[in-house]
């Protein structure tokens, strides 16, 4: 509460402006001390952080590129890991049947899932949250329809629905381009069995906000509903989305690799962490274990860090539990 | 020996930002019989002393000081098992919200019995007769059949009601009441009020009432302690402390609370609170954008007329138009408001004014009559592009400081937005110029501009929605209760702001309340509603003096009679 009659406008203008500020006020949040004081949150968010950097820039970081046929060769195939016997300091994880190193696969294995999961999402969220805020704002018929077309949806797992859009995308498009928009598909399908939960917490929350005084207020000045919806009601609706969307994030990837273990997602020539597990798989009872199961280690870290990130970062934007 | 003896506490809550003191060197005592009230504005700690005497302090809350002594014996240091003893038993307390305050999922009887089988040694047939008693006493009819309700087959008073039932049920020596009618109609507040005075005296029970409301003060207290931020400034017997103050807070507290009997000028200021506003520029009003001749077409009769309005909402909706339910919240309602004027609009909740305000304001659309409005017909209106017109010249203010304005944006962008939507400035500078000048008119300084909400008290928030009313020069200005969720002093400086800007603007307003004093206070004229029609139409003082209509004679002796306060410090408006 400021009662400062010497300051100006000018001169507080300029002491608010700027990224030291933003930063200064960060700094100063509930969240950041909440995020301090959480050794789980510190561990998580690192976790993630180191994994997302290294799937980044993995061609710089990757000892070999295992795509590149020069660089591998057969009579390295199935070395274990470096710390058992007859392990190798050059192939930390091991090789595969092809000679290719393990590690190096992870990393961009890591790519392909982290791209396909932060895709679905963002994809998930343009769909949901505009539905959302419509469903909330306008009532209704719209809501109506939109929530029975969202209970249907619910109904059905989200793995059966992308298989279900996978294999119409395969039957439609010419068999020439499977292979180029596989990707696409895939962000698609994973995309739209997951953009109910957003749709719902958006409308929620919407149908909170509609009734406070500030948006009567916009109201009463004659400003549209199209603009009331996205300059007041969307920046204050926000909140509980950037937690569903990090748990969301978690999912998109398993189901990523859900499916490309099953054979219907990713294609081999640019293999995911769930396509690693699926190759190695025919290997794991003939002792040739490392195959399969270091990306499948490697997946269970990512999804389990970005999910202690989500769980904290509910709890902590929880205003009940401040 | 008093029946209860607070000494000397002192409550502290250590936040990450270091240790708060809630309560300091606080000393109070009750006797039996007595009714002591504990009177302050927001903040003041009142709370936090009935919630300490009870042992309800949440963590990390504590008593670092002091001590609690019931009947003699030290209460506040013992053991859990032992606190919860006394709890219901000896100490009994009254919530603010009887909604919250009983549990819905369980009927009236469960939740008397188990209090009382809990503290006496009843069976349950016993203990349900004396519950049914009980309920009696308080004045629920029908208690044999009713004790087998839930809460929410009960209306707001009567669960109040029953919650002062449950507080009494195991016989206790002290009661604690916290805001005990603030959430209820004043005609229900009036009746509680006696039964809560009445069940003292006959019990010879100690009671503490927590309250911001000097009405309720002046009508049953028998003691009073003032607090400001956690100190007791002044304590001593309710006519001395109400009629003849000695400390400035106490004086200053209650020059502000309106009074139902005269008019004043102004409120005088109250010190200590918050410093009141910046001392506002004198603004050169002809020169000024705010004055400057604005494009309006002037008229003459009167700027608003509504004729025989109508509104009816569905409240249970079918596909058969004969099963559908119908609420008519507003009916038949007829009246105008000259130019310059200040109409005020005074019912209970539920009576249709707020319907009525945000009808006129374009955020319901009539399900009949007429709106006139400068000139032209608001009804006809069909679309967003002629209605901007009328908008520009009207707006509103409204309730709640606390949801009225859009948290994430900046106080600049928030009274920015109508003149951007309008085009009113020529470019950003203007828009700028405009905006800085209007903060500084209501009291705010320019150095608001690039703050959000969130930084500011109730108080400076609604200057805030003052500004942003003002923004596009209108001709009218509705208000909405907009003091109702302030504290008396912060009520006053409002109250104050707006009476300058409306005979500084010329401007005609539409002031709408449940608050007579503070009708009487405000207003020229004065429509009364009751349950969605208008009962009379009067001038302010005619109203006052010489009531026609049944209803606005009850309502004016439900006002609380306010005479025992001090007159001194206050101009009274000179008859006209």
């Amino acid at each position: 509460m400021s009662t400062n009659t010497e300051q100006t406008y000018e001169a507080a203008a300029k002491e608010r402006s700027g990224f030291s500020d933003v930063l200064r006020r960060f700094l100063d949040s509930d969240l950041w001390f909440s995020f301090r004081n959480s050794p789980v949150a510190i561990v998580a968010t690192t976790v993630s952080i180191i994994i997302v950097f290294a799937a980044v820039f993995a061609p710089w970081l990757s000892p070999t590129n295992p795509f590149d046929l020069a660089q591998f060769d057969l009579l390295d195939s199935e070395i274990p890991p470096v710390w058992m016997a007859d392990g190798d300091p050059r192939f930390l994880l091991g090789t595969d049947d092809q000679g290719r190193d393990i590690f190096s696969t992870i990393l961009y294995g890591s790519r392909i899932s982290l791209l396909v999961g932060f895709s679905s999402v963002v994809f998930a969220m343009a769909i949901g949250i505009p539905l959302g805020l419509i469903s909330g704002y306008y009532g209704g018929h719209v809501d109506a329809i939109i929530m029975r077309i969202a209970d249907i949806q619910l109904s059905f797992p989200a793995i059966l629905i992308a298989f279900l859009i996978d294999g119409v995308a395969r039957g439609v498009l010419p068999r020439e381009v499977h292979d180029e928009m596989a990707l696409y598909v895939l962000v698609f399908a994973i995309g739209i069995s997951g953009w109910v939960q957003y749709a719902r917490t958006v409308r929620g929350s919407t149908m909170v906000e509609k009734n406070k005084e500030y948006v009567q207020a916009a109201r009463v000045i004659g400003i549209r509903r199209g603009t009331i919806l996205m300059r007041h009601i969307l920046p204050n609706v926000l909140g509980p989305v950037l937690v569903i969307a990090t748990i969301h994030l978690a999912l998109a990837i398993i189901t990523e690799a859900t499916l490309s273990f099953l054979g219907v997602g990713v294609p081999v020539t640019s293999p995911s962490l769930g396509t690693l597990i699926r190759v190695g798989y025919d290997f794991l009872f003939s002792g040739v274990w490392w195959i399969t199961i270091m990306p499948g280690v490697a997946l269970i870290i990512l999804v389990l860090a970005i999910n202690l990130v989500g769980d904290w970062l509910r709890d902590a934007l929880n205003p009940k539990l401040r | 020996m008093a029946l209860l003896d607070i000494k000397n506490i002192r409550v502290d809550f250590p936040t990450r930002r270091g240790v708060f003191t809630a309560v300091e060197n606080v000393t109070l005592s009750v006797n039996p019989g007595e009714i002591l009230g504990c009177v302050g504005e927001s903040g003041a700690g009142k709370s936090t002393i009935g919630n300490t005497v009870i042992g309800l302090l949440e963590p990390p809350g504590r008593m670092s000081e002091g001590e609690i002594d019931l009947d003699g014996k030290r209460i506040d240091n013992l053991p859990y098992e032992a606190i919860r003893k006394i709890r219901g038993r000896r100490i009994g307390m009254i919530f603010q919200d009887p909604l919250t305050s009983l549990n819905p999922l369980q009927t009236i009887e469960r939740q008397l019995v188990e209090t009382i089988t809990t503290h006496l040694p009843l069976n349950e047939s016993e203990a349900r007769q004396k519950a049914v008693d009980l309920l009696a006493r308080v004045g629920i009819p029908e208690p044999d059949i009713r004790i087998g309700q839930y809460p929410h087959q009960f209306s707001g008073g009567m669960r109040q009601r029953v919650v002062i039932a449950l507080a009494l049920c195991a016989d206790p020596e002290v009661i604690i009441a916290d805001e005990p009618t603030t959430a209820l109609d004043v005609s229900i507040q009036a009746q509680i009020l006696d039964l809560m005075r009445e069940l003292c005296r006959e019990r010879q029970v100690g009671m503490i009432i927590i309250t911001h409301d000097m009405g309720v003060i002046a009508d049953i207290t028998d003691r009073v302690a003032v607090m400001y931020h956690g100190k007791v400034v002044e304590e001593g017997p309710t006519k001395k402390i109400l009629g003849n103050p000695d400390h400035p807070y106490t004086q200053s507290l209650i020059s502000a609370v309106p009074r139902p009997d005269v008019r004043l000028k102004r409120f005088p200021l109250v010190e200590y609170i918050e410093s009141a506003g910046q001392a506002r520029k004198e603004l050169d009003i002809a020169n000024h954008w705010l004055g400057k001749a604005r494009d309006f077409e002037a008229m003459d009769g009167p700027l608003l007329t509504l004729e025989k309005l109508h509104m009816r909402f569905v409240t249970r909706n079918a596909i058969l138009p004969r099963d559908r339910r119908y609420l008519d919240a507003v009916k038949d309602v007829s009246f105008d408001i000259k130019q310059g004027e200040v109409f005020g609009l005074v019912g209970e909740s539920g009576s249709g004014k707020s319907t009525v305000a945000r009808m006129i304001a374009g955020l319901y659309k009539p399900t009949g009559g007429n709106i006139f409005f400068a000139g032209g017909e608001l009804t006809a209106l069909r679309t967003e592009r002629e209605k901007d017109r009328y908008r520009r010249q009207m707006q509103m203010i409204f309730q709640d400081p606390y949801s009225s304005l859009n948290p994430r944006m900046r106080v600049l962008d928030i009274v920015a937005e109508p003149i951007r939507f309008h085009n009113l400035a020529d470019d950003r500078k203007e828009t700028e110029t405009i905006v800085l000048d209007l903060l500084e008119h209501v009291g705010l300084g320019a150095a608001a501009a690039v703050k959000y909400p969130h930084e500011f008290s109730g108080g400076q928030r609604q200057r805030i929605s003052i500004a942003r009313a003002l923004a596009t020069r209108p001709r009218f200005l509705i208000c909405d209760e907009p003091t109702s969720a302030l504290d008396v002093s912060i009520q006053a400086q409002i109250l104050n702001l707006l009476k300058d800007l409306q005979q500084e603007l010329g401007l005609t307003m539409m002031f709408i309340s449940h608050d007579l004093p503070v009708i009487r206070q405000m207003c020229d004229r004065v429509g009364v509603m009751r349950h969605g029609q208008l009962c009379e139409v009067a001038e302010t003082e005619e109203l006052f003096e010489n009531p026609q209509h049944e209803y606005s004679k009850h309502l004016l002796d439900l006002m609380p009679k306010l005479d025992v306060l001090s007159h001194e410090g206050l101009e009274v408006e000179e008859a006209q």
